[in-house]
């Protein structure tokens, strides 16, 4: 068990981050799956992140609790911007998104409370990998029962087509609105996780820049089904380690696998459909 | 010193503007949001620094190599990644997540080549000189920069209004499927297009290192976001929309770093963008033109 031990200490953080950014990765599908091309998760993160942060730090709130609020925090504030902002579509509804989480970003870089450029510094570790697995794992379970529900079918026909989803009668707002501050609950949720095994949050971390990484994540490992965001996440984050000794090169090669997935794999990395027609094609050869 | 500040405004506004004409002119004529922008303006300021410092260029001489340059980047960016999208009919998403990962590679690459520290031009090549003009100090640099600034978009103006050219850009603008039934060489002024705006982020990029005299790697993030805030103000695609909210946003910083903190000035901006996506999506000074994207 040494060599487990070693590994640990080692690379505890990474695999929690692995399991943090399955968990955005997840975020964002949600919204993408309704069709919406929201960037906000990463401010949605960074007000779970904050919130669950000073929750623990000066009200000394129990860890359930202090998920519970950086969750709920940022669906409300999803909910409340979400009627007027749910109106854009499109290139206009990711812009808006993006200023918000800009607004976002300034705000909490200028408050007394959240410890402005500084950061906030000395969150207790209270987080512990099976926090995550079993977080992660609840998350699954309630987007595959999503997916086949009514819920999840109304989705999927607003993607499709709005118009065409309006004409039989699905209430396209309020499902919007629902996808939305899902996403929300969801980012929050990694977010307040995130804090408590990073020690400190800074409001650097929330950023444009935040918002389309965990874009990127949903995109390259496809938005088809559950596991391609999740790989994704992975991907992005074990590929800069990696390609340590690439030194500053090394994210040049995150922006080539970026555009070499949107060029050649337009539906992401893992795409059932494709995978299975490749195995059966080499079956016939075979034969 | 208000007159002062007013100066400094106008200087940086022209460059926003010079900036965000050629953002916003890839969305109107290829519809796509190139995030590769500021990259390409970081890319442009590296060029001139390379060529003065390494082939002792004059300064002109840098910045048409630094346009020339930029402009190359955005030609292949074209070629090689947004064609295959067009010809494949890809989702609006694409283009935009590929120009995300250009802008990585861009800003990797510049970081590997030339460090991640602040590089400066020499100083004995800024046109030096200061005058007095009833009591504000004007650098000869600074009139420079409005200069060129100003020149580069009346010629982009001029062409885009009297030219052949110019027209063929504004039908495609309208409806590439139409322009191309009408005879236009679509994928030529494609080309075109993306080599133009590329070399117009790239010798903003010159005139914005020359202003501040500062060079590094990230340093096209947050000229980005403020591209992104003058299209939508001025309204996405619309020419004279960003030339008037790049100046705009040029004043509005600079007024509010003076006057108000020098953090939420930034929020400012970025709150009255979110407001006006929410009333006005079309921009300030857009038509009425819903849901194009």
């Amino acid at each position: 068990m040494e060599w487990f031990n070693d590994f640990w200490s080692t690379y505890s953080t990474l695999v929690f981050t692995v399991g943090v950014h399955a968990l955005l990765a997840l975020s964002i599908w949600l919204t993408l799956s309704c069709g919406l091309l929201s960037l906000a998760n990463a401010a949605f993160m960074g007000i779970g992140a904050y919130v669950a942060a000073l929750l623990t730090v000066n009200l000394e709130w129990s860890f359930p609790a202090v998920l519970l609020a950086g969750a709920v925090t940022p669906a409300l504030v999803a909910l409340l911007i979400g009627a007027p902002v749910l109106r854009l579509s499109g290139v206009y509804l990711a812009m808006a998104t993006l200023a918000f989480g800009e607004v976002v970003r300034i705000t909490i870089l200028n408050l007394e409370i959240t410890g402005g450029p500084e950061g906030l510094n000395g969150i207790p570790l209270v987080t512990e990998g099976w926090h995550i697995v079993l977080i992660l794992a609840v998350t699954i379970y309630s987007l595959a029962r999503l997916r086949r529900s009514k819920v999840g079918r109304a989705f999927e026909a607003i993607k499709e087509d709005e118009i065409a989803a309006r004409l039989m009668g699905i209430n396209v707002d309020r499902y919007k609105l629902l996808a939305f501050t899902l996403g929300a609950f969801i980012a929050g949720l990694a977010g307040a996780l995130n804090a408590h095994f990073t020690f400190f949050i800074s409001p650097r971390e929330y950023g444009f820049e935040n918002a389309v990484d965990i874009l990127t994540m949903a995109v390259l490992g496809g938005t088809t089904t559950l596991i391609g965001p999740m790989l994704g996440g992975s991907i992005l984050t074990l590929l800069p380690e990696l390609l340590r000794s690439l030194h500053d090169f090394r994210s040049l090669v995150n922006g080539a696998v970026l555009i070499l997935v949107v060029l050649f794999l337009p539906k992401g990395i893992w795409e059932p459909r494709r995978i299975r027609a490749f195995f059966s094609r080499n079956k016939g050869d075979q034969a | 010193m208000l007159e002062q500040q007013l100066l400094n405004a106008l200087t940086l506004g022209s460059v926003y503007a010079l900036f965000a004409l050629g953002f916003t002119l890839v969305f109107g004529v290829l519809a796509v949001i190139n995030l590769a922008h500021g990259a390409v303006f970081m890319v442009g300021s590296y060029a001139a620094l390379a060529m003065v410092s390494h082939l002792n260029a004059p300064l002109w001489v840098a910045m048409l190599g630094a346009m020339l340059g930029s402009g190359i980047v955005g030609l292949l960016v074209d070629v090689l990644i947004l064609k295959p999208l067009r010809a494949r009919n890809a989702p609006h998403l694409a283009p935009m997540i590929a120009t995300i990962g250009v802008g990585i590679m861009l800003t990797s690459s510049a970081q590997g080549l030339f460090g991640a520290e602040v590089l400066r031009f020499p100083e004995d090549i800024l046109p030096a000189g200061e005058f007095l003009v009833g009591g504000v100090h004007v650098r000869a640099l600074e009139i420079a920069i409005v200069a060129i600034a100003f020149l580069l978009m009346a010629v982009l103006f001029i062409t885009l209004k009297r030219t052949q050219l110019g027209r063929a850009l504004r039908a495609i603008a309208e409806s590439p499927k139409a322009a191309y039934l009408l005879g236009i060489n679509v994928e030529g002024l494609f080309h075109v297009t993306s080599f133009v705006t590329a070399a117009l982020g790239g010798i903003a990029g010159v005139l914005i290192g020359l202003n501040f005299n500062a060079i590094t790697p990230q340093m096209g993030q947050p000229m980005l976001h403020k591209g992104i805030a003058v299209i939508i103000l001025g309204g996405m695609g619309d020419i004279r929309g960003a030339l008037i909210g790049g100046l705009f946003l040029g004043f509005a910083e600079v007024i509010s770093k003076a006057y108000l903190s020098s953090q939420m000035g930034d929020a400012v901006a970025f709150g009255l963008l979110f407001l006006i996506l929410l009333v006005r999506p079309s921009g300030l000074f857009g038509r009425k033109l819903e849901r194009k994207a």
